[in-house]
């Protein structure tokens, strides 16, 4: 064997309990670090997993990425009205379905027209402002989970009678309704419809659940009173990740405006970002304090070796081998508390992952984890470097020693 | 005409301090091969002091050393190790040796630094080190194992681990009975005569200073006096 290791290891074997209290306290801080990482980011990619399934990965709409030119404005070439009222309706997207065919060719994923809506809905003489949304059964299904979240009916029940709605289910309780009984819509634009209630549905989110209602687009586009109307084209990209880039090439093609999910919900994105600053702050003072019991054995071990490091001295050693015995020392504790934290973090993991909690959200969940070779080699590269910072200070220390003083005292 | 070995020239020490003390004081000195040289002189003259500085343990405050006729003042401290290592080899007082090695290993230790010899070679070296002196029976013992002369022969085996022509003994006899102190002289004696190596050995034994070739008495961090005991043999 090597002579620093020799040396480096009768050291630590005649240390053996206080080594290992120094690799125990290098194991817990691992351990834990690989479980804090494999929680937080294990949340974090449930949350976005949750978001990219809940919202569509990209949304068009019919606001034109220019402002809108006013129909006098188009007419007369003059510079400027006064006192005219503007156009509000709202244009839609131009020959929809065409737009989608033309997207289809390229974009890889699936695409489904909407139209949104505003009405008030009334049943049993309650009167609720709701969101309604003309949808395409034979399309939605691939863009959104709508389907799945159907807990009476399905989407094709929209088909069963004229003017047909699903109910979100909290929407449903407010007014009393059930399946199959007869609402009115009345909506802003003074159309005025009797429908029927064809299916229920939870998506989990609550204001959706409890302000929304899902018709066909025919009847959505009666209650905007323009027919053939389609404000909106949703899309589910087949890689959620590359929304952004599709969306741009989108919004080039049509002029519309294109919105990724990435840019619909950059404010959580850039604060799961500082969460992970917040992690990685912890993980590396929770490591830093564990390198805190190598620097005390090794500070400790030089202390009671300065006979022997005086002696290797005046046998001819060189500092710099004197400062690698000690810093050795410091890198075994690191690496012997990194390896035995991997399983410790792994076990702490796996305990975490089937602990079950009770969310008002849901029933019962089990806490996400993610589990990741990355955290290992994170936790481990930061716990031998503290190590090797831990061990360097003693050891420097160690190789100034001067040769002559101790070796005075001890005769 | 052989060349020196180590050569103080006006060597001096003081220590700093609010009150500067001086421990060695404008020594001259030749030290040639075959050699076998008492430093003698009253306790606390400076004896210890001028032998660490002969031996690059400590650095003077004024005036050069030489080994091998190389001026040492400008070396860097790995330098100073590398000569320490090969050329000169040192026995104190106290064994000095490491406590949780056998004492083969403890001989080993220099030749390992050294790294010339290949792993196998140097434990049969150690070995043949230790059997030389004795204690081949003993050679996977530790030091606590041994009596008080058994580990200074131990001592002496570990500075001639890498064959240096020089060994420098600080009152290597002053801890030990008279037999232990019989035994390990013989095996300096030995080193001069058989060996061909230069041995200066710091000592309080009159007796054992007038069985060596050249005394030299320190007084007050002085060299009083340098002279030939015995025509070297
Ligand atoms: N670090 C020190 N501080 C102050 N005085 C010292 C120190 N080291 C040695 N001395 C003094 O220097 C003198 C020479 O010491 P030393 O060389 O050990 O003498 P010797 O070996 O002849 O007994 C002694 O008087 C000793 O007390
Ligand atoms: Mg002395």
């Amino acid at each position: 064997m090597n002579l620093i290791l020799t040396i480096a290891w009768t050291h630590v074997r005649h240390r053996a309990r206080q080594t290992l209290v120094a690799i125990a306290g290098v194991m817990t801080g691992v351990g834990f670090s690989i479980m804090m990482a494999a929680m937080m980011e294990g949340s974090q990619e449930d949350f976005i997993r949750t978001l990219v399934d809940a919202l569509p990965h990209i949304s068009i709409t019919d606001e034109l990425r220019e402002p809108t030119r006013q129909p006098a404005d188009i007419v007369y070439t003059a510079a400027e009205f006064h006192g005219l009222t503007p156009d509000i309706r709202r244009p839609g997207i131009k020959n929809p379905m065409a737009t989608i065919a033309s997207l289809q060719t390229w974009v890889p994923g699936a695409l489904t027209p909407s139209v949104q809506s505003k009405a008030v809905l009334r049943f049993a003489g309650r009167n609720l402002t709701t969101s309604i949304i003309g949808i395409d059964p034979r399309t939605e299904a691939e863009v959104s989970n709508l389907a799945t979240h159907m807990k009476q009916g399905t989407l094709n029940s929209l088909y069963r009678a004229s003017n047909a709605i699903l109910l979100g289910d909290r929407l449903a309780n407010k007014i009393g309704a059930r399946v199959n009984s007869n609402i009115t819509l009345a909506s802003a634009e003074g159309a005025s419809m009797n429908a029927t209630v064809v299916g229920i549905f939870h998506t989990g989110f609550r204001m959706t659940d409890e302000t929304t209602g899902y018709v066909l687009l025919k009847t959505a586009q009666i209650l905007e009173r323009q027919t053939g109307i389609v404000n909106e084209i949703r899309v589910r990209t087949r890689d959620p990740m590359a929304a952004r880039l599709i969306s741009e090439r989108i919004g080039e093609q049509t002029g519309y405006k294109s919105i990724s999910w990435q840019e619909a919900q950059e404010d959580l994105l850039s604060a799961i970002t500082l969460r992970n600053v917040l992690m990685y702050t912890i993980v590396g003072a929770i490591l830093l304090v564990a390198s805190f019991g190598t620097y005390n054995i090794i500070s400790t071990i030089t202390h009671e070796k300065t006979r022997d490091i005086a002696i290797l001295k005046s046998l001819g050693f060189r500092d710099h081998t004197i400062r690698a015995i000690f810093i050795v020392e410091a890198l075994a504790v690191g690496l012997a508390g990194a390896v035995l934290g991997w399983i410790f973090g792994y076990l702490l993991t796996r305990g975490l992952a089937s602990l079950e909690f009770k969310t008002p959200f849901s029933d019962y969940n089990h806490l996400p984890v993610l589990y990741s070779v990355n955290h290992y080699l994170l936790a481990t590269g930061v716990a031998l470097l503290s190590s090797m910072v831990a061990g360097y200070f003693p050891a420097r220390a160690a190789a100034r020693l001067h040769p002559v003083d101790i070796i005075r005292g001890a005769t | 005409m052989s060349e020196a070995l180590i050569e103080a020239r006006a060597v001096t020490k003081v220590l700093g301090g609010i009150v500067p003390v001086t421990l060695v004081q404008d020594i001259d000195l030749i030290i040639m091969p075959r050699e076998f040289i008492a430093i003698t002189g009253p306790s606390g003259s400076g004896k210890s002091s001028l032998l660490y500085l002969l031996g690059l343990l400590d650095i003077p405050t004024s005036g050069e050393v030489l080994i091998d006729g190389i001026s040492t003042s400008r070396m860097t401290e790995d330098a100073r190790a590398e000569v320490r290592l090969t050329r000169l080899g040192f026995v104190f007082q106290f064994h000095f040796l490491l406590p949780e090695f056998s004492i083969t290993e403890n001989v080993a230790l220099p030749m390992r630094a050294l790294g010339k010899l290949p792993p196998r070679a140097i434990i049969a070296r150690a070995e043949e080190l230790l059997e030389s002196f004795g204690l081949g029976d003993h050679r996977h013992k530790t030091p606590d194992q041994l009596s008080g002369g058994q580990r200074q022969r131990v001592a002496v085996a570990r500075a001639l681990a890498n064959d240096p022509p020089v060994i420098l003994a600080d009152e290597p006899t002053g801890s030990l009975d008279s037999v232990s102190t019989a035994q390990v002289f013989g095996i300096l004696r030995d080193l001069v005569a058989l060996r061909g190596k230069t041995v200066v050995a710091v000592t309080h034994d009159l007796d054992l200073a007038a069985q060596m070739h050249r005394r030299i008495h320190v007084v007050d961090g002085r060299l009083a006096n340098d002279h030939a005991v015995t025509a070297p043999a």
